[in-house]
């Protein structure tokens, strides 16, 4: 699959108070290829790309990192909390076998 | 390694996803809790393992299709500096692998709580395993009945 077709998305409440615990859901379109599935007109088995690994940042710090395996499921979701600190990025960043790397920022808005 | 064939009708059936179509692919033998009791052997060490009921894995009871079963996994934790979750793995005893997926955690994330989707392959029981800062390895397991074998895992 290109690169462009893989969009990830993340989804966090708009309006936060410091202190706050809030939960951060993601999702990425992605076929996590099991490399088990055998191509129906070649007979070849597909190769495994799944994505490996989730890393989160909030402020520069790790929040939540994740190791995947073959038993997620395709277009992973996964989603977790966070407390709130101070505004700022929020950065994930996913790799697959296949050596791509999808990334996404979001701004974490905190009120007063 | 040991190859065999998996019974026709769990991959007949698997076809959700459009990711196994063929009916005859051969693969490793599957899991056991035999393999899962070692992966946790393997995260555990020479720590202590204590059965929790403060581990919750939220799961359908039947999950009609393997390929995507939702997961929510809910350990009572104060999650503070001193006493928190540093790590949760999430192990099936009846998939090709046991392994499905590890998360790093800490203080910062407040509440010892996940969400994900995963593949079963056939009716089986999901094991929890969190990694504690008190160095303790609290384990939870909870049965699903899975309807639709999930593409192979």
């Amino acid at each position: 699959m290109a690169k462009q077709d893989i969009k990830p998305r993340v989804r966090v409440p708009k309006k936060l108070k410091k202190g706050e615990l809030f939960e951060v859901k993601t999702l990425v379109k992605h076929p996590m290829e099991t490399g088990l599935r055998k191509d129906k007109e070649t007979g070849k088995t597909v190769p495994r790309n799944i994505i490996r690994s989730l890393h989160v940042k909030y402020n520069d710090q790790d929040v939540l990192s994740a190791v995947w395996h073959t038993a997620m499921s395709a277009n992973p979701y996964t989603s977790f909390f966070v407390r709130a600190q101070d505004s700022g990025p929020m950065t994930f960043r996913w790799t697959d076998d296949a050596g791509e790397v999808y990334t996404k920022e979001i701004t974490i808005q905190i009120e007063g | 390694m040991i190859v065999k064939t998996l019974p026709r009708r769990a991959f007949l059936k698997a076809s959700g996803l459009g990711l196994c179509a063929i009916a005859t692919v051969p693969f490793e033998a599957g899991a056991t809790p035999q393999d899962v009791q070692a992966e946790i052997d393997k995260v555990a060490g020479t720590q202590k393992q204590v059965d929790s009921e403060r581990i919750v894995l939220s799961l359908p009871e039947i999950a009609e299709n393997g390929g995507t079963v939702p997961l929510t996994v809910a350990i009572d934790s104060p999650m503070s500096d001193a006493d928190h979750v540093k790590a949760v793995h999430i192990l099936a005893e009846g998939n090709p692998q046991p392994d499905v997926a590890s998360y790093i955690l800490g203080p910062q994330n407040g509440k010892a709580e996940l969400s994900l989707r995963m593949r079963l392959m056939q009716t089986q029981k999901v094991v929890v395993a969190a990694e504690m800062s008190n160095g303790e390895v609290w384990v939870g397991r909870k049965q699903v009945k899975v309807t639709l074998g999930g593409c192979g895992g």
